[in-house]
């Protein structure tokens, strides 16, 4: 795989967030502003390229039959140090993204790549595979969390743009569905225009 | 009483689909149809009752007197997923009809969030019921947990309702599948919204 490829894999063939439609649950809940959604994207791209090339280097070893629960560990260490590491370096953002940080665990992004593609190939491809898809989820949860700012408080990246209080309902819970399926909708007409 | 309203908030206004986002993708995933999403509703309400008694002993008899508490992640996945391993192995040999009710089911349920989330919130104390602070006991925890693993089951029976109408419509082409689903799905998070504030 050249290295172009990996990054218009990640944002635009293979986009976790608006093709395979994985990974939905910190998707909706942490993106009520573009700064914690960057965040959430970030916190698991680490995990993702920790995982992705830790499980490429012990794939062949693992038997077959025990491996999902052999890689589910891997994940679940990745997230603990994760865990530690944000709870040192940026506590604000920890106690923002609370249960979803440890809940990174069961994100089927992760797995999911584990199993497609890091168990099959070398560490190199296995590592920009992350990187890719990590940029992929991270821009999509940004781009979330800055409509459904934008919309809710009036604001982009905690900057305020106007005067008055927005459209409330954007940043809590129905907004985060609302925002999704029609930044979808978007996401596959243009999909269907270019092709 | 206070079971009640533990209850009543778990289920309604708190509703962890809905309003804390746990759990969602089988909520898209297996919600085509009344049937499997009943299936799937009662597997989950299964496994989270057992998980939830199982992880709780777990963190106040192991991991708190041991002083490891950050192994929790790994620890509380590791046991939800032999839990489930277990729980298909006993159905399967005690009660083969309920097996082939939920048995498609289980395996999904390991990677399903609300299990782990349940598990972390019951045992955490900045996640307690209604902002009070201070941990819950079992029977307060295990109440809770099944009470939100039925509110998940409120959601996926009304939403799988709603898609099976949708079906029958014409629907134009971008909006097909997956984003109609989610505009759905937030028109009846709208709806639970209306909750709010009676607990």
């Amino acid at each position: 795989m050249s290295s172009n490829n990996f990054l218009i894999k990640g944002i635009l063939r293979e986009n976790p967030t608006f093709v395979l439609v994985l990974g939905m649950c910190p998707t909706l809940a942490t993106t009520t502003s573009a700064i914690n959604g960057m965040g959430m994207g970030l916190a698991t791209t680490f995990v993702l390229i920790f995982s992705n090339v830790i499980i490429s280097l012990i794939a062949s070893q693992v038997p077959g039959k025990v491996r999902i629960p052999v890689y589910i560990v891997v994940i679940a260490s990745a997230v603990t140090v994760l865990q530690l590491l944000m709870q040192a370096f940026t506590p604000g953002l920890y106690n923002t993204l609370g249960i979803f940080i440890p809940l990174i665990v069961v994100n089927c992004i992760i797995l999911g790549r584990a199993e497609a593609f890091a168990s099959k190939n070398g560490v190199g491809a296995s590592a920009l595979d992350g990187i890719g898809i990590g940029i992929g989820f991270t821009l999509s949860l940004t781009a979330i969390g800055l409509v459904r700012e934008l919309l809710g408080s009036l604001s982009a990246f905690g900057v305020k743009l106007g005067s008055g209080d927005g459209v409330l309902v954007f940043v809590l819970a129905p907004g985060a569905f609302l925002v999704l399926g029609y930044l979808m909708v978007l996401f596959n007409s243009l999909k269907s225009r270019i092709k | 009483m206070e079971y009640i309203l533990i209850i009543i908030s778990a289920v309604f206004v708190n509703n962890i689909l809905l309003m804390q986002f746990l759990g969602v993708c089988p909520f898209l995933g297996v919600s085509n149809k009344v049937s499997t999403a009943m299936g799937m509703s009662g597997a989950v309400v299964f496994v989270i009752a057992l998980s939830t008694l199982v992880t709780y002993l777990l963190q106040y008899y192991v991991l708190i007197p041991l002083k490891i508490e950050f192994l929790q992640t790994v620890a509380f996945i590791l046991v939800i997923a032999a839990l489930v391993q277990m729980v298909e192995i006993i159905l399967k040999k005690i009660s083969p009809s309920l097996y082939q009710a939920l048995g498609i089911f289980l395996p999904l349920i390991t990677t399903n969030c609300a299990v782990l989330g349940l598990a972390i919130i019951v045992v955490s104390k900045e996640f307690a019921f209604s902002g009070t602070p201070g941990m819950f006991n079992l029977a307060e925890a295990i109440v809770y947990a099944t009470a939100s693993a039925v509110g998940f089951g409120v959601a996926m029976i009304l939403f799988s309702g709603l898609r099976e109408q949708l079906d029958l419509n014409n629907v134009p082409k971008s909006f097909r599948g997956t984003p109609i689903a989610l505009i759905t799905a937030g028109i009846l998070a709208l709806a639970f919204m209306g909750f709010a504030g009676i607990v």
